[in-house]
């Protein structure tokens, strides 16, 4: 091998690693421009009054997101209520049954229920729910948020509890504990960090959710608390207000991506915080 | 109470199962009607015409297809190079830090967002290329669909890649440089062979999300019924037709004709999430 060729090796070589380079941070300049953009846009809106008033009608100032705000609060608090509990159960019951039949089964499903499109599952729970109480309801939207986070959670448990070593549960065991004391006094407490993380990250995911909830909740232009029937959220309200024609309502879809996107990055951000504190795996 | 306990574990795991079979149920229950009036047929007719009660979904079916690919085709070399960057040339350092913190932030962006930042500023660039480019300038269409659709999968396929690249055992690039290859030659003969099913699983994984992603695609792709003529033609996607008009479907055909667009991308998306897990987890166990 002579001389010229090695030369035109690492030139191949230094030059293929300078176009990838170069691809990889090409791309990372429009992301960090989206999130950028909506700040710049969205943060100008923001005020007292924003956060306090509901929507105006066209033409007038001084609308605000209140509705979507509590609306979005009370949908996610009882998504989460209801996904919780079965998520950690069932991650609980994945981690100590690793070969039963059920298992299999029961994770097949949670597998295909993380690939269903979200638009899918809004269908599915227009059916279940929204159609049998004769109206659209913020209880029905939590279900199909609920369905969504259920994965997430029993993942993370699932991934998190097998991490924790047989010896404990033993050394649990053998001092004469019951079944359910070892694991709820022993395993869970010990994975306790990772199965917060991966609550909070399936919170953060389903926080921007729009499809599922375009069928169940609806949206509202009032503030309500009954969860019977239609709410607004955030998601749904910036969906609205975006495809409108009007640049006010286009003021308040720009303030309410602000909103939104910072709750999702500062929900993300903690997720990180713990998995890192605790060396979790997610 | 032991008893108990353990019945309860046993009980929401059979849940997800009942879930997950209650959806595909739903569905097909809910779409009956229609696959029993319009048959076989309603895949490839051409017409979506709710007022005079014709349905066929293939108008839907390309438009999916069409955004998808393309986006796959536009977010491969970008998501690749991350996926590569932060798994081979750089693992460490404060650069490749921040470069992976932004694209798992980015991944974190709600879809509305994406489709709205679409809306107000890629749309307006789109028009301006389509003026250039002499064909009808809509602006809204499959075409600025895909874009959105690409960026939004970047993230997620470049942080499947990177893990995928760092599972190479070293002793194998280790022994490839030590016989005096190249980074290059190591990329092509020893990381990219060694990852390819890997690789294509996450490619696969990519295309079930696309598939399915509703908002964003509902925001930019035009929202007509006709067959795309062009890349740059409005349309809709199988996702974003649900979107628009389930709640105004007045006739028990066109809403059953709605649901089966749904079971069809239920089916889809679940076989190939399916196959795409199973292929990274076989991948995972050979190493």
């Amino acid at each position: 091998m002579n001389e010229s060729s090695v030369k035109y090796r690492i030139a191949k070589s230094k030059l293929s690693e300078m176009v990838i380079s170069l691809f990889a941070f090409i791309i990372a300049l429009p992301l960090i421009a989206i999130i950028f953009y909506v700040f710049k846009v969205g943060l100008s809106k923001l005020s007292w009054n924003f956060f306090t008033n509901i929507p105006k009608p066209v033409g007038e100032l001084g609308g605000g997101i209140a509705n979507a705000l509590i609306g979005s609060l009370i949908i996610i608090l009882i998504a989460a209520l209801i996904a919780v509990p079965i998520g950690i159960l069932c991650g609980i019951f994945l981690s100590e049954n690793r070969e039963s039949k059920i298992s299999y089964y029961s994770r097949l499903a949670v597998d295909i229920l993380q690939g269903v499109p979200s638009i899918v599952i809004g269908i599915v729970i227009y059916f279940w729910i929204v159609k049998p109480l004769g109206t659209f309801s913020a209880l029905s939207g939590s279900v199909a948020l609920a369905i969504m986070m259920l994965p997430i959670i029993i993942r993370s448990t699932e991934e998190t509890l097998k991490l924790v070593p047989t010896s404990l549960k033993e050394a649990g065991l053998a001092l004469g504990l019951p079944y359910h004391k070892v694991i709820l006094k022993i395993v869970v407490p010990c994975g306790f960090s990772g199965i917060l993380s991966g609550v909070i990250l399936a919170v953060a995911r389903v926080a921007g959710e729009t499809a599922p909830l375009l069928f169940t909740a609806f949206g509202n232009p009032y503030i309500t608390s009954n969860i019977l029937k239609p709410m607004q959220s955030l998601p749904l309200l910036i969906f609205n207000y975006a495809t409108s024609p009007y640049d006010e309502w286009h003021d308040l879809a720009w303030g309410a991506s602000t909103v939104l996107l910072i709750w999702v990055l500062l929900l993300n951000i903690i997720t990180k915080l713990i998995a890192k504190r605790w060396k979790v795996q997610l | 109470m032991e008893v108990a306990f353990k019945r309860t574990l046993v009980i929401s795991a059979i849940v997800m199962i009942i879930i997950a079979v209650g959806v595909f149920v739903t569905l097909l229950i809910q779409s009956l009607p229609s696959l029993k009036l319009l048959g076989i047929k309603y895949l490839w007719g051409t017409t979506w015409d709710p007022v005079s009660n014709v349905y066929g979904a293939l108008p839907f079916l390309i438009g999916t297809i069409l955004t998808s690919f393309l986006a796959l085709l536009i977010s491969v070399p970008f998501s690749y190079a991350i996926a590569i960057y932060l798994g081979e040339y750089k693992p460490k350092g404060w650069l490749s830090a921040f470069l992976k913190n932004i694209v798992e932030l980015v991944a974190a962006v709600p879809s509305v967002i994406y489709g709205f930042w679409a809306l107000i500023v890629l749309v307006p660039m789109v028009r301006a290329l389509e003026i250039k480019l002499g064909v009808a300038p809509y602006g809204v269409g499959i075409f600025s669909a895909s874009l959105v659709l690409a960026i939004m999968i970047i993230p997620y396929a470049a942080s499947l890649g990177r893990e995928l690249i760092m599972l190479v055992p070293s002793a194998l690039k280790e022994g490839a440089f030590s016989l005096g290859a190249t980074r290059y030659e190591v990329l092509m003969q020893i990381i990219l062979p060694y990852t390819r099913s890997g690789l294509l699983a996450g490619l696969l994984l990519s295309l079930g999300r696309a598939l399915g992603e509703t908002m964003a695609v509902t925001m930019v792709i035009g929202n007509t019924s006709l067959l795309p003529k062009s890349i740059f033609a409005p349309g809709n996607t199988m996702a974003s037709v649900i979107a628009n008009e389930f709640t105004e479907a007045d006739k028990t055909v066109y809403l059953s004709a709605l649901i089966e667009l749904g079971l069809v991308l239920f089916v889809v998306t679940v076989l190939i999430n399916i196959l795409g897990k199973a292929i990274i987890q076989k991948f995972a166990i050979d190493i």
